[in-house]
């Protein structure tokens, strides 16, 4: 889809939104059939073992609960480290994700395995604090060792049409990251339409995001198929207007292999194989890289293994 | 009753004459989680009477059904073995009751299934819907039976109760698709276990019928799963599946001691065939079967507890 507006030279509110209101409508009912005819390719043995290697490679190994104990976070790196102790030529996942609180228990786990540590921050779920607030949040995660920061968007700010105020905390947050990269988190499923994803997508794109992220996980609908393609059309047309690459992180409701291997026919398709990489590819799941071990199993050995065969967390 | 049907031709007479009724033939399905879908193949086979008359088609379930089956099983296992025994058997006693009022609809089936006589098959039904009634009562009573208190050399309580294995993989008998079937569902899922079954191939009708009255009978869905096909086909997935707990051979016939060598992978609890097998409806018919059938299916726990604590 051609993008038609360009984007603003200085950074106020009527820019903004002159430039994210210019964008080309997204046609809800294509996106929906587009992404559910994809949903239909045939991804089998050998294709099947490298969506699958690239998948377990590309997940962001998330624990996000009030209960986390410095134990479970331990266990959690273990297996990002080593996700199936059985079979050693699994690869490791793509980065552990945990609060802020949590990033020191991450960090001493996982010296020496070049595993990246995200960390939630801007007061993860809802978005709601201070400025100041956010920034001391992410200041800390950066300074406990997190390589990559997962910010909250204030969706409150962009559904009433405060594009700048949006705008000018991702600036700032990512400022606050220095060398951490920053993925946004747009929250989709609070942002009711695609047309608003597209504009979110842009609006955090613009404000300096080095990846964007569909959901928190604590929202219902989280990454849908459509939603995501809406997201990487944005990454897409971002590249070719300016030749950067941005990232996209789905998360949320992606539990199963088979959904994961749609999501990387996505990927595939719309934004192209130089995203199919860890780099500008990760999934956001807990549940899912059992299901990817497991499917590894069945397809190494020809038989079913079974989910108590796995650690749980 | 004379009076009635001259009255039903004066109607006949008089009324304009209705247009010939389109039959309204059943697609047989698979049962899965509770619900009724196609196999996942698409496919089907037919099935025919022992006359060899075509009586409809059914559903050849593939290895990715067996896979879901076990899926929905392992789902539905710790909401089922976590009730009450007394609620269990409950259940299972309305699963008699509402087969007793479909009587004739097993009965017909039989009948063409396997060609025998009208009373034969009505002794077979009979025995069927008496079977689940025998292990409805059995669900609160086999952990005295199986269980019970161990002396020790020491100051201890030491007990022993049964707890159901998990999700047990059933090979219901060929030749015996009604009352052979009962007899091997009807424990694996009194003591607690959920089931993925394995239909008779050639007569697989009865069971599709036995899946509805399951569904209309306050069993959770996903506690009994019914796939027709060909056990030749689904065992070598089923047996060696890591999340099947246990398997019951009754009707894998030639496939028993590949399945059984498969299951050994995974430590699979395995029930061999008994001399049931072969015998058709008849070999079923003991009215008191006694705990044979539940104890292969049942883990045994034991529990010490200090004296005077």
């Amino acid at each position: 889809m051609p993008n038609t507006a360009s984007a603003p030279e200085a950074v106020t509110e009527r820019g903004l939104r002159a430039f994210l209101h210019g964008l080309p409508a997204v046609d809800e009912v294509g996106a929906a059939a587009r992404a559910q005819d994809l949903a239909t390719r045939s991804v089998k043995t050998t294709a099947k073992a490298r969506a699958i290697d690239l998948a377990v490679s590309m997940v962001d190994l998330t624990t996000l609960e009030g209960a986390d104990t410095p134990g479970k976070v331990r266990a959690l790196c273990a297996k990002a480290a080593l996700p199936d102790p059985e079979d050693r030529t699994v690869p490791t996942v793509g980065a552990v994700c945990v609060y802020p609180d949590r990033v020191g228990t991450a960090v001493e786990a996982l010296r020496g395995t070049g595993i990246g540590i995200a960390s939630v921050a801007t007061a993860f779920p809802s978005g709601r604090a201070p400025l100041e607030a956010k920034l001391a949040d992410t200041r800390a995660a950066v300074a406990a060792g997190a390589s990559e920061i997962d910010m909250v968007i204030d969706r409150g700010a962009f559904l009433a049409g405060d594009h700048l105020k949006v705008y000018e905390e991702i600036a700032a947050v990512k400022e606050a990251c220095g060398g951490a990269h920053l993925k946004v988190i747009l929250e989709t499923g609070e942002l009711a339409t695609l047309d608003n994803v597209r504009r979110a997508s842009h609006l955090a794109i613009l404000a300096g995001a080095d990846f964007i992220k569909t959901s928190t996980g604590k929202v219902s609908p989280a990454s849908t198929p459509p939603v995501l393609l809406v997201m990487l059309q944005a990454v897409r047309d971002h590249h070719r207007d300016t030749g950067r690459r941005i990232g996209v992180k789905p998360a949320g409701g992606i539990r199963t292999t088979k959904d994961a291997i749609r999501n990387l026919v996505l990927v595939d398709e719309i934004a192209g194989p130089d995203w199919l990489t860890p780099d500008l590819f990760r999934i956001g799941a807990s549940s899912l890289l059992n299901d990817l071990l497991m499917q590894r199993t069945r397809l190494s050995t020809g038989v079913y293994p079974g989910p108590d065969h796995y650690t749980q967390d | 009753m004379a009076e009635q049907r001259t009255s039903a031709k004066k109607a006949a007479r008089t009324a304009p004459k209705a247009p010939a009724r389109l039959a309204v033939r059943k697609t047989y399905k698979l049962y899965l989680g509770g619900g009724f879908p196609r196999s996942e193949s698409g496919r089907s086979y037919p099935v025919t009477s022992a006359d060899g008359d075509h009586l409809a088609n059914a559903s050849l379930a593939s290895r990715k059904d067996a896979r879901d089956a076990v899926t929905a099983a392992r789902k539905a296992f710790s909401g089922w073995s976590g009730r009450t025994a007394y609620n269990r058997g409950q259940v299972l006693y309305r699963v008699a009751e509402v087969m007793e009022g479909r009587r004739a609809q097993f009965t017909d089936q039989l009948v063409a299934a396997q060609g025998v006589e009208r009373s034969e098959a009505d002794t077979s039904v009979s025995a069927a819907i008496d079977r689940w009634g025998y292990y409805a009562g059995w669900t609160d009573k086999f952990a005295q039976v199986i269980g019970g208190s161990n002396p020790v050399a020491g100051p201890y309580h030491n007990h022993s109760s049964p707890e159901p294995t998990g999700v047990v993989a059933v090979f219901a008998p060929q030749d015996a698709p009604l009352l052979g079937l009962t007899s091997v569902l009807a424990p694996v899922v009194a003591t607690g276990n959920t089931a993925v079954v394995v239909t008779s191939e050639e007569a697989p009708l009865p069971a599709v019928d036995l899946a509805e009255v399951l569904a209309t009978s306050d069993v959770p869905g996903g506690v009994v799963n019914l796939l027709t096909g060909r056990a030749g086909e689904i065992g070598p997935h089923l047996a060696p599946h890591g999340d099947v707990d246990a398997l019951d051979l009754a009707g894998a016939g030639e496939h028993a001691t590949a399945f059984e060598e498969a299951a050994a992978e995974t430590l699979t609890r395995v029930l061999r065939p008994g001399p049931e097998a072969g015998g058709g409806e008849r070999a079923w018919l003991d009215p008191d079967p006694g705990t044979s059938r539940m104890s292969p299916f049942l883990e045994t726990k034991t529990v010490w507890h200090p004296i005077g604590v």
